[in-house]
């Protein structure tokens, strides 16, 4: 059934569920037994860690097709099936979300200290439905995990979160969720549509791409898609349920939900809206871009006016996924590796500022930037981490956020030159945001009483950000061992769109000659560098 | 048989990542064990580049060319990007003086930062730091593509961040490091710009390669204007790494950091950075005439305007600094007018002054216990024989005394203003005044310093003494590079065979030689080849002018601050005006702070306040509202009275029954 003769991914999803399972048998009022549910559920999370190590390393980079691949039949009147399975695309990402969670459960150590057993199944909770929905390729597959995870997220915030948990936790359960009922709407849809032209009642998504959609349905279906995964992503002006979400839920929540959660979205976009009604994708691609490129300009500005450096992040993230979007919308190799990569690269920079933040946090008990100074000189290990992070997140040269940034950069400029040029300009602001954070925080005199004795970082901090400073470089320096995987599946996903494009412009246009032979002229020319034929004359340079 | 290139960036590396991670248990064992890896690194790096350079020297000039390609490092689809070193001459050249003047000054360092009572800069951080910054320095000028290079520019950056901020602790230092970064981001901006279009456009005719090699080859691809405007983007980006305006605000306020740090990087080496990249890319420059006579025209003006900017400043470091502007801008102005070997000669003369300037500087600092202020100085010349005389030679090599290296490079540099086609005399005349206004400040800031009465207080007057050997040696071997670091270049004019300009040719060269050799290129390069065939004569009658008026300036300055020492404040009172201006460097930086990052910070906030959380935030809720009215409407009906639900019930079947009486009758 796969190379390894192993249902690994099924394993890789339940895993973390069994040990829920574990988790259940011991008691959770108990507060001498609050440590041994803490080891408990790292050891089960590193183990998963371990476990989804074989991806990369039995990965086939040359084949694009789905690999590791489980299909079981389900329901089969109604075309259900469970079918799962890995590509270049969604590899990194799993390997991303088993990494980052062992490293959340180690930063709530102390950072948690009520319904500790309630917390970590939470957590490992959440990892089975990201994990899940990475793999997922049957709709409603998909969306069951799709929805999954925003349970566990939304405890997460209410519970363990900040003053103003509940409404943020509210605002984020229902803001996301009205995303995904419309894109539930599509699916059922979309299954009905195919059963009525073909005959055949299925969510397999590898058949539903091959489903010739008319342009017209093409649009609504492909509407809904994109307004669940713009809101999950969160493009620009979908964005304000995250600095709230953000700021309220536990370190813990904001790295899944940075890290991860807001993944879901991009990977949506790639896996699902993008190569289903690719027509529709490519009309609404001015817009998309469009926003993506305001998201960069206007989060960058909006954060660096913040004073609350959780929410400096979270508008950081804002920014940094339009870079993603801008990536995935240049529709060319470059862009869309550029992209996966910049996912990864956010997922492991934001996902360590928030662990950063959620140190000090835990000892001075303010986020308030107005309340720090001078914390370089009284918590020298964690300056340096902050430092690296730093580094990476305004993508210097030799960190990950460089190369990813950089392949975005190339990708856009293939297609687009003009937003391109107003996409670098968020390398400026970036560096302006982050940098004035790092001064008002950690440079300057220690004038502040309750400043004077913060404890550096522990064993166990060190621990968790070794691994992430150490992946910050890997990245930076040898970004070729990743972007490798993922080459052939990308490919084939930009061919894939292009060819079917092609096919739904000239359904288009098939009805005047003359018009056909333009677009086919142009269609040629344009194969490598953009798939729209309107560009290529107005393109300059 | 050059493959152990790879072990020039690796030992400064090494020497980063010993002291970076260990340094804290190091310092705690034995201190000078952190200076010994960090100078030993560079010293061997130094070593390495001494016997690559040697055994290329051994090659025929149209051999000197070799790529080591360590391994891949960017790829995606058809784009990759090689983690390879070019070595060449002008690699070399760079190289070389880079590890050498950087050996000295880490051996310079560890008497300067060995008493350091900043509490917040450790020993180690800072060794670990110099180290980072050869690294990188290193990557950026032996790279051999654009996009590695720009790895070791912005690496050069970040390490100058780092280092200004080194003293963390003083607001000031924090915030110009910052200024630094981002001022140098801004630069970073075009430069992405210009490497994006260059990457794009290559790309279209199947080029997807940028390294110099591949790139230079193929320029004839690319259109005229897309060309200029490459170069123009360029030139932006160096204007902020090589502090020209309008980016150069950061410079002077970089000098918050330690002074070797000031002398590594804000004047020797990183800020030369730009002279070297233009250099590199001469045969892109020399195909776009306009872009050329920007950098002249902007190098000039830079020349000029830093120097008035030095005359009125009292803190030695700060003077020094606008004078490594106004060289800069000598240098640009050079490669603007095709100079391009005089332009790196430059380089090459002004990395051993300016060091010198900046470490003399430093142990004068060093003996006043941390006062940079020139008023209260003075007098030092016998307390501190060695400093005082180096720092006049340093002096006198850069106003170009005659038979000194600044001489012979900047005689060169004005020569090619004046003579070659793409310079006039305007640039010359420019060229020369900012000469004569450097003698002047130059010979001020050395009467301030050393000579008359000492105005220090009693208390730092006690402890002002000569400097450590750890500094008294590096600054002899410079002040002696200083003198004879300029016969390496002597103008065919004077008799000398330059050997700088024949050692840089294959690369440099205008139309023999060259090892990128490009069928359009040399055609637009035979311009260039008709400089410097005006007649000696013309030639010498420059140098003498040039001469007499940099000994001019040397006057002025011993009038106004030997002799009458009252002239100067009458004349700040007789044009007022002028000296605010030019005391609070023309309100430079204040025309940026109101007109650009005031209305951005305003605008952000509006963005914040109104945008974000009224309007869209707004928005979000208001639906949210709008259906909890919604439910709070309906909740009306559901009032849990059975009466009325009967009574709905009754009125219900009455209707539907109505209904249907009607349809029956119709």
């Amino acid at each position: 059934m796969n190379q390894l003769n192993f249902p690994i991914i099924s394993f890789t999803i339940f895993f973390p569920l069994a040990g829920v399972l574990l988790l259940l048998f011991i008691r959770g009022d108990k507060e001498k037994n609050y440590d041994l549910m803490r080891k408990a559920a790292f050891v089960i999370s590193l183990f998963e860690f371990a476990v989804s190590l074989a991806f990369p390393i039995y990965f086939n980079s040359e084949t694009p097709h789905m690999q590791f691949v489980e299909h079981v039949s389900w329901v089969k009147s109604m075309g259900l099936s469970y079918f799962v399975g890995i590509d270049g695309i969604s590899l990194w990402l799993v390997v991303l979300t088993t990494f980052l969670v062992p490293l959340c459960i180690l930063c709530s150590w102390t950072y948690i200290q009520k319904y500790v057993k309630a917390f970590l199944i939470s957590m490992l909770l959440l990892e089975t439905a990201m994990v899940g929905a990475f793999v997922s390729l049957d709709l409603v597959i998909f969306y069951i995990f799709w929805e999954l995870m925003l349970i566990p997220m939304f405890l997460l915030i209410g519970v363990w979160g900040g003053p103003r948990r509940i409404y943020s936790a509210v605002k984020f359960f229902l803001y996301t969720a009205a995303g995904s009922l419309l894109m539930f709407v599509a699916i059922i849809y979309l299954y009905y549509y195919n059963y009525k032209i073909t005959g055949i009642a299925t969510f397999n998504l590898l058949e539903l791409y091959n489903l010739h959609i008319p342009i017209s349905i093409q649009f609504w279906l492909c509407m809904a898609f994109f307004i669940a995964f713009a809101i999950k992503v969160p493009m620009f002006p979908f964005h304000t349920w995250l600095p709230d979400a953000h700021v309220e839920a536990p370190a813990a929540g904001s790295v899944i939900l940075a890290a991860v959660l807001l993944k879901m979205g991009t990977y949506g976009f790639l896996r699902f809206a993008m190569p289903l009604f690719p027509y529709a994708s490519h009309q609404f691609l001015p817009i998309i871009a469009v926003l993506a490129v305001v998201g960069i300009i206007y989060a960058a500005l909006v954060a660096w006016v913040q004073p609350d450096m959780k929410s400096l992040v979270a508008y950081s993230s804002v920014s940094h996924l339009g870079y993603v979007m801008i990536g995935l919308f240049a529709l060319n190799i470059q862009g869309v590796e550029g992209g996966i990569y910049q996912m990864m690269n956010h997922g492991l920079n934001t996902g360590a500022l928030f662990i950063l933040v959620g140190i000090i946090y835990e000892r001075r008990h303010s986020r308030m930037m107005e309340d720090f100074g001078g914390i370089a000189k009284v918590m020298p290990i964690f300056a340096t981490f902050l430092m690296i992070v730093t580094l990476a997140s305004v993508a210097v040269p030799g960190t990950n956020g460089f190369v990813g940034e950089f392949m975005i950069l190339v990708g856009v400029f293939k297609t687009y030159p003009l937003f391109g040029v107003f996409a670098v300009s968020g390398m400026i602001f970036g560096a302006t945001y982050m940098l004035w954070m790092y001064q008002r925080v950690m440079f300057g005199p220690v004038d502040k009483e309750e400043n004077k004795n913060i404890p550096d970082l522990n064993l166990r901090e060190i621990a968790m950000m070794v691994p992430i400073a150490v992946l910050i470089f890997v990245m930076g320096i040898f970004p070729g061992y990743f972007m490798r995987k993922m080459d052939a599946s990308v490919s084939l996903f930009i061919n894939r769109f292009n060819k079917d494009y092609q096919m739904y412009v000239q359904e288009a246009t098939g009805k005047n000659n003359t018009n056909l032979a333009i677009t086919n002229a142009a269609l040629i020319l344009s194969q490598d560098r953009s798939a729209n034929p309107d560009e290529i004359k107005d393109r300059p340079l | 048989m050059f493959d152990y290139v790879w072990l020039i960036p690796t030992l400064p590396l090494i020497g980063v990542l010993v002291n970076g991670l260990f340094g804290r248990r190091i310092e705690k064992a034995n201190k000078s064990i952190i200076h010994w890896i960090a100078c030993g690194s560079v010293g061997l790096a130094f070593f390495v580049t001494l016997i690559i350079f040697v055994q290329m020297l051994r090659l025929e000039p149209d051999k000197r060319f070799y790529d080591y390609i360590w391994f891949t490092w960017m790829e995606s689809g058809e784009f990759t990007v090689p983690m390879g070193f070019q070595i060449d001459p002008i690699s070399m050249f760079m190289c070389m003086f880079v590890t050498g003047v950087g050996f000295l000054i880490h051996i310079y360092s560890i008497g300067y930062m060995w008493h350091d009572e900043h509490d917040e800069g450790t020993y180690f951080r800072y060794f670990t730091y110099l180290n980072l910054f050869m690294l990188c320095m290193i990557t950026l000028v032996l790279a051999d593509n654009f996009l590695l290079m720009f790895l070791g520019w912005e690496g050069v950056g970040l390490c100058s961040y780092l280092l200004i901020a080194f003293w963390f602790s003083t607001k000031e230092f924090a915030i110009a490091g910052k200024k630094a970064f981002i001022t140098n981001r801004i630069g970073d901006f075009f430069f992405a710009i210009g490497m994006l279009l260059l990457i794009v456009n290559l790309g279209k005719h199947g080029i997807w390669s940028i390294k110099y090699a591949d790139v230079f080859a193929h320029v004839s691809l690319l259109s005229p204007d897309l060309i200029t405007l490459i170069c123009i983007l360029f030139f932006l980006g160096c204007t902020a790494k090589s502090a020209q305006i309008p980016l150069y605000v950061w410079l002077p306020d970089a000098m918050a950091g330690p002074t070797p740090v000031s002398a590594l990087i804000h004047a020797a080496t990183m800020v030369t950075a730009g002279v070297y990249f233009v250099a590199r890319c001469n045969i892109l420059y020399t195909m776009s005439p306009l872009a050329m006579q920007i950098v002249a025209i902007v190098g000039g003006m830079t020349a000029f305007f830093a120097a008035t900017i030095a005359l009125t400043h009292n803190d030695i470091k700060k003077v020094l600094a606008y004078s490594t502007v106004s060289q800069l801008g000598y240098m640009f102005m050079g490669l603007g007018v095709g100079a391009f070997a005089a332009g790196l000669f430059h380089v090459l003369t002004h990395s051993f002054f300016k060091a010198l300037l900046f470490m003399c500087s430093g142990c004068v600092i060093h003996a006043m216990s941390g006062e940079q202020d020139m008023r209260y100085m003075g007098g030092l010349r016998k307390k501190m024989p060695i400093t005082f005389a180096t720092m006049v030679i340093a002096t006198l090599a850069i106003i170009g005394f005659p038979g000194f290296s600044g001489f012979f490079s900047k005689d060169e540099i004005l020569w090619m203003a004046f003579s070659s086609p793409s310079g006039n005399f305007m640039l010359w005349l420019i060229g020369v005044l900012a000469a004569a206004m450097t003698a002047f400040y130059m010979f001020r800031l050395i009467f301030m310093t050393f000579f008359n009465e000492c105005r220090a207080s009693e208390e730092v007057k006690k402890h002002i003494h000569e400097a450590p050997k750890s500094m008294t040696v590096p600054l002899i071997i410079l002040a002696f590079l200083s003198v004879v670091g300029g016969y390496i270049g002597i103008p065919k004019a004077l008799g000398g065979s330059n050997l700088v300009e024949h050692f840089l040719e294959p690369v440099i060269g205008f139309g023999k030689g060259k090892l990128f050799q490009d069928a359009t290129g040399t055609a637009i390069m035979h311009g260039a080849e008709t400089a410097g065939h005006h007649s000696h004569t013309m030639e010498y009658l420059l140098m003498i002018i040039t001469t007499l008026i940099v000994f001019g300036g040397i006057f002025t300055a011993y009038m106004m601050y030997m002799k009458n020492r009252s002239i100067p404040e009458k004349l700040a009172q007789k044009v007022p005006l002028l000296y605010r201006l030019m005391l609070n460097k023309w309100y430079i930086d204040e025309l940026y702070e109101w007109n650009v990052i005031k209305p951005l910070h305003t605008f952000s906030i509006f963005l914040w306040k109104i945008t974000d959380t009224m309007i869209i935030d707004g928005l979000v809720n208001k639906t949210a509202q709008f259906f909890m009215w919604c439910g709070s409407m309906l909740r009306h009906i559901q009032t849990g009275y059975v009466q009325r639900y009967a009574v709905t019930f009754v009125a219900g079947t009455v209707a539907i029954v109505m209904y249907y009486v009607f349809l029956l009758y119709i």
